[in-house]
């Protein structure tokens, strides 16, 4: 293991373990939005079990860590990348040969970073982290929820963040088995399409959300 | 006895390699770390040298002009590279390998040399396999083969159309292995421009560094000369644009005689001319031919039509067709030798059947075989050379023929080497292309690769011991000598001189003239009025460069002007080498066309009682008529007849 | 067809660099491209102009001499081509043609569009061989190796080192060339005795000589000359992962 995370698969390695992490916690996290379908008091119940589990908040601070460490090689990579060109082309045409969102994941990053920010001070600020820090919890998430969606700008911000996370995931969840070595001419296209619908799962699942609190509630 | 002394062992044929391997002189590990060996040219010959010499402990020293050692000209064969494994039972054996290389080679080459040739080639074979060369397979898992021209069984092994360029990338790779090692240093982007005799040895050579034009000194125990051949002096050819004769010119000018200058190949298999600013033609495999079908049509109408455009080839008839090697080569068909093929596309063109505008070109025909093996398989097999000629030609080979006529590929001749690769200079040995030991008058497809790798992997590393074993008391050579100091003083004023010149034309605008020139008496036939021609005109060409020619830039620096310049400068008296040798050799022989001596058919008429030699030229200054000696051929193994390849 | 030509002139290493214009009149459209820069330098060269430096050598495709970023596109505006491949029937009469040098802090230029490519020689004699000297192996046919493996290999084998995959990339990364040097012998018996040790060396090397990572954006493998897929990145960093782990 010497020197791995030194080296640039190694620093890749890092960015590929922890986006598949985030990746099943974007599921799992979808998932529990959808309770907000079933009324108040199945979302209020939902959040009162996250809110207590032990399990849960043991994951937490994993979480977090999952976040930073994403972030931060993000970071280290990009930047280490843009110094091994240091005179620019005049005219480069990439989409020819790669996609857009291929080429943009760092911006892409950025504006889910944006709506990360957000998120946590609108909701988790309120709900989850009073449990760490044994302050004063939201009484009912879901009346948090809903009229926090209730203003159309706020909806609007969260949806955009979703779309950019869509992006992201297109191309970061095949990239991540590309990296770790789990990928070969077959593979490449089946991760590819399994990337695109889980993409789109993640993608209309989090809107649905957004879009039938905005409208219904 | 003639002052060549080819050093052929006695014995017979099959018992002379290993004689004389066991009866030679060895170097002991710790003396071969105090002897230096420069290496110039890194294509097979040249790349698998300064490996196999780097492993045995020798300080290489290996040069080439490109950015890379991989770059060299051999990456560029295609099709295969033969040898005598008979894996496919078809009564192959070293025997008949040597067999069909002399008489390919219209017996104008040295039966021991050939000899060892076949011998080694089983050798090349594993070796490459152990480097890790991935040449075709079939789904046993075992080596596939197959046929060539010359041949009547399949002893090709080849690597998709790629096989120079795998072959390459193993020796490439044995030489970085050697590099990381620190046995084999490497100058990429060097030029070498002069070899360093002291007391009559090669000592070291002058080259100039081509990123910033430096003149620089580099010592040596031996020299070993892999740069190539000389077809570039037709300006147009299948070689790349920078190979070059300069390093094999240099050391002609030192004192190493040049052996069989105009021995020439004209290859059958290539992409036609289509204007005047063309730079290089290009090769389509010799393997194409085991599929395709080379034909023009009997109608002249039909030709008419063609030029017209009026018609596409596929509309004639089959029965229009002339398949013309099929009709007068029953036996082998399409698969005739290179000198055969090319010369008869030659005939049906001047006979006014040449199918595209130009009238020089004839059709290579893959419909009888897509009919029978289907399309994929023809893919499968040809897949990329059908796509480079799409891409150059803009047609589709799947549905019309290709058009192709014969272009300038290779040289036979080279610098004169004895048995054991050693030039009439002590010390300079010469490999590969650049000498001119096994292929005769004509070279059979996939053996240049055999020879290039033969000599490197398995034949200089011995033969250097012997020679080498003597000069271990010689310490390091001292590059501030007056022969160094005089060989770049020479180099700078040669520069010097071109880059006063400052005349009219560019460097190309004179190579031109004399590809013209060598192309219109020095290419596929040739005649006594024509070579007599030829010679003063590219004596005059030579006195037009030195007041006329234009080089701009400086000396101190990138200057691919320049390069080309000193490069043209040698063509220029090669060129007239060549045709110096033509004029002197009355008979036709392999890819030696002299339009005075044919038999009635048109076919090459040898004449075995007067020419039986090598030719070897020796240099006698500058605009002085170089004195040839011959070399006699023997022929103890094989009876020397007439070639044949009707039935 | 005549065509303006934007061309990238530097006179060294250290000159800064600028881009200069030049016309070229009554071309060919069967002209290759470099034929087309030939006539430009003829043009010059009478004009009393430098000629531009660019390499070029074999002209068939597959020494990978040749280079250039044309139209912001390395090899130009045509698949699986090298520039010396490309013919001047993929451009339009009065087109403007902007030609640069490959850029990467490990590719820095010689001269105008010249670059030293000798990063790539590095890579390679870190790891890039089978450690065999020459006579003393096994007969040819003594180890059976499946066609699938012996094609793939072959695949991989292609590279011809022109650098168009690092030219290409937007981090300016080796991956694909090193990669598909290490799968070109992973995927034979003889080249799996010291695999691991080859891509870590290799690897090792890449990262220190300036080249940037792989973000698998894949405009390597679709500018590629040779078509060599990004599967073998993915081969790369498994034999690189499986190495790290048993260190």
């Amino acid at each position: 293991m010497s020197n791995l995370f030194s080296s640039s698969i190694g620093k890749k390695l890092v960015m590929s373990l922890s986006g598949l992490f985030l990746i099943v916690f974007l599921l799992l996290h979808m998932v529990l939005n959808m309770t907000v379908f079933g009324g108040a008091e199945t979302y209020n119940a939902m959040c009162e079990f996250m809110d207590t589990n032990i399990f849960i908040k043991i994951m937490v601070p994993v979480l977090a860590a999952g976040f930073i460490f994403h972030i931060v090689y993000a970071v280290i990579v990009t930047i280490g990348n843009r110094g091994a060109r240091p005179v620019r082309y005049r005219v480069q045409n990439l989409s020819k040969s790669s996609t857009w969102e291929s080429r943009n994941m760092f911006v892409l990053g950025l504006i889910v970073i944006a709506f990360l920010v957000l998120h946590l001070y609108d909701f988790w600020a309120n709900m989850q982290l009073q449990h760490f820090v044994g302050g004063e919890v939201a009484e009912s998430p879901y009346d948090l929820v809903v009229s926090r969606f209730a203003n159309p700008v706020v909806a609007l911000c969260y949806i955009i963040g979703v779309w950019a996370l869509w992006f992201h995931l297109q191309h970061g969840f095949w990239s991540a088995f590309q990296t770790i070595g789990l990928s070969n001419q077959l593979w490449i296209r089946r991760w590819k399409c399994v990337a695109k619908v889980y993409a789109w799962i993640i993608a209309l699942g989090y809107t649905a959300v957004v879009v039938y609190t905005y409208l219904c509630l | 006895m003639s002052i060549l002394d080819s050093k052929i062992p006695e014995g017979p044929l099959a018992e002379k390699w290993s004689k004389h391997k066991a009866a030679i002189k060895v170097v002991s590990p710790a003396n071969k770390r105090k002897l230096d060996i420069i290496v110039v040219g890194t294509g097979l010959g040249g790349g698998a040298a300064a490996a196999a010499l780097g492993e045995l402990g020798y300080n290489v020293k290996v040069f080439c002009i490109s950015d890379s050692p991989r770059r060299a000209h051999s990456i560029a064969a295609q099709g295969g590279i033969n040898a005598a494994k008979n894996y496919q039972n078809d009564n192959d054996s070293i025997y008949r390998l040597f067999y069909d290389t002399i008489k390919g080679g219209d017996y104008r080459a040295r039966e021991a040399n050939v000899y060892r040739l076949a011998e080694v080639s089983n050798l090349i074979i594993d070796q490459c396999v152990a480097q890790g060369v991935p040449f075709a397979r079939d789904y046993g898992g075992l080596l596939d083969n197959r046929s060539f021209g010359g041949a009547q069984v399949s002893r090709t092994f080849y690597a998709r159309g790629q096989t120079g360029q795998q072959l390459l990338l193993g020796a490439y790779a044995a030489l970085n292995r050697q590099i990381s090692k620190g046995t084999v240093k490497s100058y990429t982007r060097h030029e070498m421009l002069d070899l360093v005799l002291i007391d009559g040895k090669a000592r070291g050579i002058i080259t100039r560094n081509l990123v910033t034009g430096e003149i620089e000194r580099f010592g040596a125990h031996a020299v070993v000369i892999a740069s190539g051949g000389y077809g570039n002096v037709f300006f147009l050819s299948t070689n790349a644009m920078n190979s070059n004769g300069s390093a094999a010119f240099q050391c002609y000018r030192k004192g190493a005689m040049f052996a069989n200058p105009c021995f020439t190949q004209i290859h059958p298999t290539c992409i036609p001319v289509h204007g005047t600013q063309q730079s290089k033609l290009t090769l389509m495999s010799e393997s194409l031919r085991n599929d395709g079908r080379i034909w023009v049509p009997k109608k002249k109408e039909d030709v008419e039509r063609l030029r017209k455009k009026e018609i596409k080839a596929s509309q004639i008839p089959e029965e229009d067709r002339d398949y013309y090697l099929e009709r007068r080569y029953p036996a082998f068909g399409n698969l005739v030798p290179r000198d055969v093929a090319s010369r008869a596309a030659k005939e049906r063109c001047d006979a006014g059947f040449g199918v595209n505008d130009t009238g020089l070109a004839v059709f290579l025909d893959f419909s009888t075989a897509i009919n029978r093996l289907g399309k994929d398989v023809i893919a499968q097999r040809y897949g990329n050379l059908f796509q480079m000629y799409e891409k150059i030609t803009d047609v589709n080979p799947y549905e019309e023929p290709m058009m192709i006529y014969p272009a300038v590929h290779y040289t036979m001749g080279g610098i004169w080497v004895d048995y054991n690769l050693m030039t009439t200079i002590p010390g300079l040995y010469a490999l590969g292309e650049a000498n001119f030991s096994d292929h005769g008058a004509n070279r059979l497809g996939a053996s240049a690769l055999m020879q290039g790798l033969a000599d490197g992997y398995f034949v200089i590393p011995y033969t250097i011991g012997d020679y080498l074993a003597k000069e271990i008391q010689t310490p390091k050579i001292d590059t501030s000598r007056p022969e160094f100091e005089e060989a770049e003083k020479a180099v700078r004023q040669k520069i010097e001189r071109i880059m006063s010149i400052q005349g009219s034309q560019s460097v190309d605008d004179i190579h031109k003239k004399l590809g013209h020139i060598m192309w219109e008496n020095v290419g596929m036939a040739r005649n006594k009025a024509g070579l007599t021609k030829a010679i003063s005109e590219i004596a005059a060409l030579r006195a037009e460069f030195w007041k006329d020619v234009r080089v701009p830039g400086k000396t101190e620096e990138f200057n691919q002007e320049l390069e080309k310049a000193i490069r043209l400068s040698d063509f220029l008296e090669l060129g007239e080498l060549m045709a110096r040798d033509a004029l002197n050799r009355e008979e036709s022989c392999g890819g030696h066309f002299r339009e005075e001596h044919q038999t009635e058919e048109g076919e090459a008429k040898r004449d075995d009682e007067n020419f039986k030699y090598v030719a070897v030229w020796e240099y006698k200054g500058q605009d002085k008529e170089p004195v040839m000696h011959k070399e006699e051929l023997v022929f103890e193994n094989i009876k020397v007849a007439q070639r044949n390849y009707k039935d | 067809m005549n065509l303006k030509l934007r061309i990238w002139r530097q006179k060294d290493a250290k000159d800064s660099g600028r881009f200069e214009e030049y016309t070229v009149e009554n071309i060919s459209p069967d002209t290759s491209f470099l034929e087309m820069l030939d006539i430009l330098n003829n043009n010059l060269i009478h004009e009393g102009k430098e000629p531009v430096a660019f390499d070029h050598d074999c002209r068939e495709g597959i020494c990978g001499m040749c280079s250039l970023f044309i139209d912001g596109r390395a090899h130009g505006p045509d698949d699986d081509i090298t520039t010396c491949q490309l013919h001047m029937r993929k451009f339009k009469d009065g087109d403007t043609i902007t030609i640069e040098p490959w850029r990467s802090a490990a590719f820095p230029v010689i001269k105008d569009l010249v670059v030293d490519r000798s990063a790539f020689e590095k890579i390679l004699q870190a790891g890039g061989f089978i450690s065999v000297n020459t006579g003393g192996v096994p007969d040819a046919n003594a180890i059976p190796i499946p066609k699938a493996d012996a094609d793939e290999s072959m695949d991989a084998s292609a590279c011809i080192g022109c650098g168009a995959c690092v030219a290409t990339c937007k981090n300016g990364s080796a991956m694909l060339f090193m990669a598909a040097r290490v799968s070109a012998l992973a995927k034979l018996p003889q080249g799996r005795v010291e695999a691991t040790r080859r891509a870590k060396a290799m690897v090792a090397k890449m990262d220190e000589l300036g080249f940037g990572g792989c973000t698998n954006t894949g405009a390597c493998e679709a500018e590629c000359p040779k078509g060599i897929s990004i599967s073998h990145i993915a081969r790369l960093n498994r034999e690189f992962l499986c190495a790290k782990l048993k260190d």
